[in-house]
């Protein structure tokens, strides 16, 4: 699967949180094919209908992966390179977790669990009060569901029949101090999600033709995708490894990322 | 107030389309008039408040104008978190609407009980705090919020002891309903008939007080503080919350910061939680802060 724009995106992800020492570095991994998938192919969002309401709106709720998304706003051109050159530094113009002020293309800020759900249910419902088009994706992580207030957001769009809504969940099966599904068991997540009122399909999240398949699915419910991955996807050394939560490359990690990455995508 | 309030917002919808009411399911027999007439823009969300707030920033990010109501410990408490990051700092346009100011719910117990509140929510940047001392402030101050775009937080409570501010007041300035000479009383919300019995006491000690409605609590009136302080008045300020964060805190940091001194005592509730059992005029008497006509 060669594709040459999102090897340089997922490279420009490396080199961001290298230079800037920070963590979360697998997340942003992870994530960065449904965003890739969503701003590249399938949401109706460019720098001439940011305001329309009839605009598709994308909500990272899972504010650590954040620099999946600078990459991708980079490389589709929302995002100038200063913005990326500047990311988390002192008198920086992007901070590690999203704050809508720094760019119109951020809807909203997240950092904080559990709250990207709720406000796309407000998205959502105000645009079929005012009748218009557009659909609200929500990204959430698989540990992000622990988060209670998630759960109320779902309740809230299966009653309200918002079948503009997609909720999709980030299932990298990783999260602070371990494997998701040993620190609250949720093998049964798709079960979960679809007991609450979700049309939902279970893909590979880092499979470009299944997140397109997914990502377009039409149903008179609210949609959930729970997008199976790799944390760290892309970088052999980085793959399922807890640490990479955490860590930031070193020069010689970069290296080997940068030549993996070149060879793989 | 309630009343005052649903009656103030429908009238406020008839002429706003984008006027939007949520509550997580509180409100009974209260609410429906609004309901009825605006069925398409009543969102009763269900007993989850944090998706409430959430749920109304998003609102308020796509243009509408949100008011969330609900009782102030599940409002301001429960999803705090929410207001902070969805209204406060992502500065949205959404009114919270907090009932059962102080002890109204009296015989609810310190579940229901609201005294922390003003402390809480005046510490948010971007937060303009309103706490109504009678219907006439409400009505006033629930027709404003429309004009004051941005997060605002509206304390309503509960008594039936009459109109005592007659005036046009004005968001973020004081209302001084008595002039006075020596000693200013200056009170919010509930306290608002016991500020009116307060002066009454003071003035049968000879004392020529003023009366002073702080119905906004953030932005604090700095200009009538100073002022006082420079008159040498002596200043006594009254709230049904918490004597920590709440008015008598914002007022004693004007005073502080004046770089004079003036008399100044602050009438709340002390640092403690109620457990005595029973109704609002009750557990005021038991912390002192009722002041009836008696006096």
């Amino acid at each position: 699967m060669k594709n040459s724009t999102l090897r340089e995106i997922r490279k420009t992800i490396v080199k961001m949180v290298h230079k800037a020492k920070v963590s979360h570095v697998g997340a942003a991994m992870s994530v960065v094919d449904i965003l890739y998938t969503l701003y590249f192919d399938v949401a109706n969002i460019n720098k001439d209908n940011i305001t329309s309401p009839d605009r598709d709106i994308i909500i990272l709720s899972k504010g650590h992966s954040s620099a999946a998304l600078y990459s991708v706003l980079y490389h589709k051109g929302l995002l100038s390179k200063e913005y990326i050159e500047n990311y988390s530094i002192d008198g920086g113009s992007l901070p590690c977790h999203i704050d809508k002020e720094k760019s119109p293309f951020f809807e909203v800020s997240s950092g904080s669990l559990g709250h990207g759900p709720s406000l796309g249910t407000g998205f959502a419902l105000a645009k079929k009060m005012d009748k218009n088009s557009g659909r609200v994706f929500v990204i959430c992580g698989d540990g992000e569901c622990n988060e209670g207030s998630v759960w109320e957001a779902l309740m809230f769009a299966s009653t309200h029949k918002l079948d503009n809504f997609v909720f999709i969940i980030d299932y990298n099966k990783f999260q602070g101090f371990g494997a998701t599904n040993e620190v609250i068991d949720q093998t049964n997540i798709a079960q979960r999600v679809q007991s609450f009122g979700f049309d939902t399909l279970v893909i590979d999240g880092n499979d470009l033709n299944e997140l397109k398949t997914a990502l377009t699915h039409k149903s008179d419910k609210p949609v959930a995708i729970i997008a199976d991955t790799t944390k760290g996807k892309g970088v052999s050394f980085m793959e399922n490894k807890l640490e990479w939560h955490y860590k930031s490359p070193n020069d010689e990690q970069l290296e080997i990322a940068l030549a993996e990455l070149e060879e793989k995508y | 107030m309630r009343k005052t309030f649903i009656n103030t917002l429908i009238d406020l919808a008839r002429k706003d389309k984008d006027i939007v009411l949520i509550t997580p399911d509180m409100g009974f027999s209260v609410l429906e008039p609004f309901f009825e007439e605006f069925p398409e823009r009543s969102i009763n969300c269900g007993i989850a408040e944090q998706n409430a707030i959430s749920l109304a920033a998003g609102l308020a990010l796509a243009g509408k104008k949100p008011y969330v109501y609900t009782i102030i410990p599940f409002l301001v408490e429960r999803a705090f978190e929410q207001v902070r990051l969805d209204v406060a700092y992502m500065n949205t346009n959404v009114k919270l609407i907090g009932i059962g100011a102080g002890f109204t719910y009296g015989t609810a117990g310190a579940t229901h009980h609201a005294i922390e509140d003003i402390s809480l929510m005046r510490t948010l940047p971007n937060m303009t705090v309103c706490c109504p001392g009678d219907n006439n402030e409400a009505e006033q101050i629930v027709r404003q919020s429309i004009e004051n775009k941005g997060p605002m937080y509206i304390r309503i409570g509960r008594h039936n002891r009459g109109i005592f501010d007659n005036n046009k007041i004005e968001i973020g300035k004081a209302s001084i309903i008595q002039e006075g000479k020596d000693i200013a009383v200056i009170s919010t919300s509930n306290m608002l008939p016991d500020a009116a019995g307060y002066c009454k006491k003071l003035e049968a000690e000879g004392r020529n007080p003023y009366l002073i409605s702080m119905h906004t609590v953030k932005p604090i009136d700095k200009t009538v503080i100073e002022k006082l302080v420079n008159d040498g008045v002596e200043i006594h300020t009254l709230e049904e919350h918490s004597i920590i964060g709440g008015l008598g805190s914002a007022v004693a940091e004007v005073i502080a910061e004046s770089g004079k001194g003036v008399k100044f005592k602050r009438i709340g509730i002390p640092d403690t939680f109620s457990h005595y059992i029973g109704s609002q005029k009750y557990i005021k008497e038991q912390f002192g802060l009722y002041f009836g006509e008696e006096y």
